[in-house]
């Protein structure tokens, strides 16, 4: 396997699904069964994956492989200089594991969704959709440049629209999609700014050779100020894709759609894309930049954790835990953890994606029934959904053993050092609260919806445990929360293959003076230290100086300990609360009422932007509609009744003068006609009168 | 009295307009014939007078017997189709045939 080979696999995963959707879309009409041929073609591209994911990670560890091709040449532009844009895939490690994850998840929501959605009128069509689905984020991760980036970004977005609304004959699913298309939006203005401000500072969207540039010294605008700033607002794309506070709401709306879609979209794979694209452009953050991305990680991963410890419908739970979830990835990213960041989205992708798969399983069983205080005692009914949901919970609450420990374990133990090197100890203590808060509505999900006595008998009675399509999926995705795929050590993922020698922290391009004081390298005092050469990781974790790792070494087991800590107390806390009912869940809610309501209400947040954002674009519109039919419509009318009366006029010179003329020639014609006729006798002897007369006419004039 | 050729061409001509008058006049097609019969002999005269006062005696006469046949010919034919225009219309007024009209 070379260069080449690898492109070239690469390009026919990237293209099978756009495949796949083209053809499911045009013949799913005409054939029901066509919904096959795409679930073959997801197969196909995971298999391709997971042979992508062996020959990369065995054989090329540190290779990165890239083919770019000019897409358009605008050759020398005034005042601009040379123009090429090109496209291109890159494939590094990042890449595989990113391209896998996206793969698997797919098919497996591809075969779960055969059973979850079979009767549905759309069946084909849906899976159309989850096609172009596919498509579009493999886009994202192959993308080697941001205009690239920028485009699938849009594409994704656009397969989200299509499946939120899915069902859009339902008024909230189709105001869903509409509202998460909007906030999207919202991000991806200040996206697009960034990406034109590297644009024009850097004349090419190849991510490489920006940093290269960066590295040689050139900024925007020669200042440190706008480096932070192209920063912050490339990150603004991710705000709005991985939902991060304060464009948070869309995503509990979007969960509308079908489940399968809420799992393979908004939780494992479309959201995520917002964390890998900051972790692209992770080496130009300066430390302004990661600070801002920290706090708004930060605030994610709190507000939507403490919603979510009051909301009853299930998939309202998972999403606000997903949005707490990926708050944490940006919260490492923004402490400098970059390989824990991404080590948490792979662990994330696969055990939320399992939580909604389960879920799905659940609504499936329950009859679309969503609400959590409408179940309860399913564990019977449901073992293996119970089971696998189980894992899952245990894994994102953080217990030993399982991914979720691991990942979180190291962005906890990465804040903590990164709060003792500059002083911000909140992200610290947020993770931990939050880890707290996780933990204890987890397992309110689990108690209330698998334990104690069922409390709505009718619906218990009726349910029943899925097909083994659903099953499947969710049995593999609980093998892939257990730690042993990671690392051999169930502690520390330090020292696992993945975080040792797959994902490599790149090292930062932006001036020594922007940077994080602990990122700054030391390169004479890491060359001399003959122990720290011995461990590979340091050095290339060029990012990480001595201090960090050092102080990462220090804040691992307090970390761990800690966090281990808070996980049992969150589940004990649930358990005391909604299995042994120590505490009357009710009388607590009604002393504490301000509070639950504020929670149970989402922060207010929809009712805040309704009376803000909403209120005020509603208001601007009333001006602007009053403007349109007032003063443009006039002028408008004005004009056409100008045209009218003109054209009146037009039309009578047209029916009395041109008419007339034409009518005049006619009538005179035919009074010509008349008058000729007359001499048309056909009477032979008349003829000959005439001519006789004729001749003796022209006699005399002649002679 | 010296006969000369404005006699033969007085003749000729006064012959013609008692032809041509026939023609317009006559209601019965057999007398508009005769008319017809009455212009040829108008010309008839003016070849003989010509071809006599002129040096070429021999064209003249030739043009007459030429026009004598014609005229036996063409009184054949023209008889025919008056039979015929009977046969039509039962009637051979000519004032009541204008078909040519249409």
């Amino acid at each position: 396997m070379n260069d080449i080979s690898f492109i070239q696999a690469a390009l026919a995963v990237l293209f099978l699904p756009l495949f796949g959707f083209t053809v499911t879309l045009f013949f799913g009409k005409r054939f029901s069964k066509m919904y096959l041929f795409e679930v073959a073609i997801i197969s196909i591209a995971l298999a391709i994956s997971i042979y992508l994911l062996f020959m990369k990670l065995v054989y090329f560890t540190d290779a990165k492989f890239v083919a770019q091709i000019p897409w358009i040449n605008m050759g020398d532009m005034p005042g601009f200089g040379k123009m090429v844009i090109d496209l291109g895939i890159m494939i590094d490690n990042v890449t595989v594991i990113m391209l896998f994850v996206v793969c698997l998840i797919s098919a497996l929501v591809h075969y779960f969704s055969i059973a979850y959605m079979k009767g549905d009128k759309r069946y084909n069509r849906y899976f159309a959709y989850l096609g172009i689905f596919t498509f579009s984020m493999l886009g994202i991760v192959f993308a080697h440049n941001m205009l690239m980036i920028y485009i699938f970004w849009e594409l994704v977005g656009l397969s989200s629209y299509l499946l939120i609304g899915f069902w859009y004959e339902k008024k909230s699913a189709s105001d869903a999609s509409k509202k998460a298309f909007l906030v999207n939006r919202v991000g991806d203005i200040g996206m697009l700014a960034g990406i034109l401000l590297l644009f024009t500072t850097y004349h090419t969207f190849t991510f490489d050779v920006i940093f290269e540039q960066i590295k040689a010294g050139q900024l925007p605008f020669n200042s440190g100020f706008w480096m932070t700033v192209t920063g912050i607002l490339l990150f603004c794309g991710a705000i709005g894709k991985s939902a991060q506070f304060p464009l948070h709401v869309w995503l509990p709306d979007a969960m509308e759609g079908p489940t399968p879609v809420s799992a393979l979209i908004h939780a494992a794979t479309m959201v995520a894309a917002g964390v890998y694209l900051t972790l692209r452009i992770f080496p130009l953050l300066t430390g302004d930049a990661l600070l801002f991305i920290a706090i708004i990680g930060a605030l994610s991963a709190f507000i939507p954790a403490t919603i979510a410890l009051t909301q009853n419908d299930i998939k309202k739970v998972l999403a606000y835990s997903t949005i707490s979830q990926l708050g944490y990835m940006t919260m490492a990213i923004g402490v400098g953890a970059y390989s824990y960041a991404f080590f948490h989205l792979v662990t994330h992708a696969f055990f939320k994606a399992g939580l909604f798969l389960g879920s799905g399983s659940v609504i499936h069983a329950m009859h679309h029934e969503q609400d959590i205080q409408q179940m309860g005692g399913l564990k019977n009914k449901l073992p293996i959904t119970y089971y696998t949901i189980l894992m899952y919970s245990l894994a994102i609450s953080g217990i030993p053993l399982t991914s979720g420990f691991l990942s979180k374990d190291g962005i906890l133990a990465s804040a903590y050092a990164f709060g003792g090197l500059t002083g911000h100890q909140i992200f610290a203590y947020t993770g931990f609260l939050v880890a707290l808060m996780t933990a204890f509505y987890m397992f309110r999900l689990v108690f209330l919806t698998f334990h104690g006595e069922p409390r709505n008998q009718h619906k218990y009675d009726h349910a029943h445990e899925s097909p083994a399509l659903m099953t499947a999926p969710l049995i593999t995705l609980a093998i892939l929360s257990v730690f042993a795929f990671y690392t051999a050590n169930p502690f520390d993922a330090g020292k696992g293959w993945v975080m040792s020698s797959w994902i490599k922290t790149p090292g930062s391009v932006v001036p020594e003076v922007l940077r994080y004081p602990f990122m700054v390298e030391k390169k004479t005092e890491s060359a001399e230290n003959a122990h720290e050469a011995a461990i590979p990781e340091q050095q290339v974790n060029i990012v990480h100086s001595e201090e960090y790792t050092e102080a990462m070494h220090h804040a691992h087991l307090p970390a761990m300990l800690l966090s281990l800590l808070v996980a049992l107390a969150g589940i004990g806390t649930a358990y005391l609360f909604y299995m042994k009912k120590v505490v009357d869940v009710d009388k607590l809610t009604s002393k504490i009422k301000p509070l639950y309501l504020f929670s149970l209400n989402k922060w207010y947040f929809d009712e805040l932007y309704a009376a803000t954002f909403v209120a005020f674009t509603m208001g601007v519109s009333k001006v602007l509609a009053w403007f349109d039919s007032y003063i443009v419509d006039g002028i408008v009318n004005g004009s056409a009744s100008i045209t009218k009366y003109l054209s009146n006029a037009s039309n009578l010179f047209d029916k009395y003068v041109v008419d007339g003329l034409v009518n005049f020639m006619a009538i005179f014609s035919g009074f010509l006609g008349i008058f000729v006729r007359k001499f048309q006798t056909g009477k032979v002897q008349t003829y000959i009168v005439m001519v006789a007369f004729s001749l003796i006419v022209l006699l005399f004039i002649f002679i | 009295m010296n006969i000369t050729l404005n006699h033969f061409l007085i003749v000729s001509s006064l012959l013609f307009s008692f032809g041509l008058y026939g023609i317009v006049t006559r209601k019965n097609a057999v007398m508009v014939l005769m008319g017809i019969e009455l212009i040829l002999n108008a010309a008839n005269i003016n070849f003989l007078a010509f071809s006599r006062y002129s040096n070429s005696i021999d064209f003249g006469q030739v043009a007459a017997l030429f026009v004598i046949i014609l005229a036996a010919a063409e009184s054949a034919i023209a008889l025919a189709i008056v039979l015929n225009i009977y046969k039509t219309f039962v009637n051979i007024n000519v004032d009541e045939i204008d078909k040519l009209r249409e």
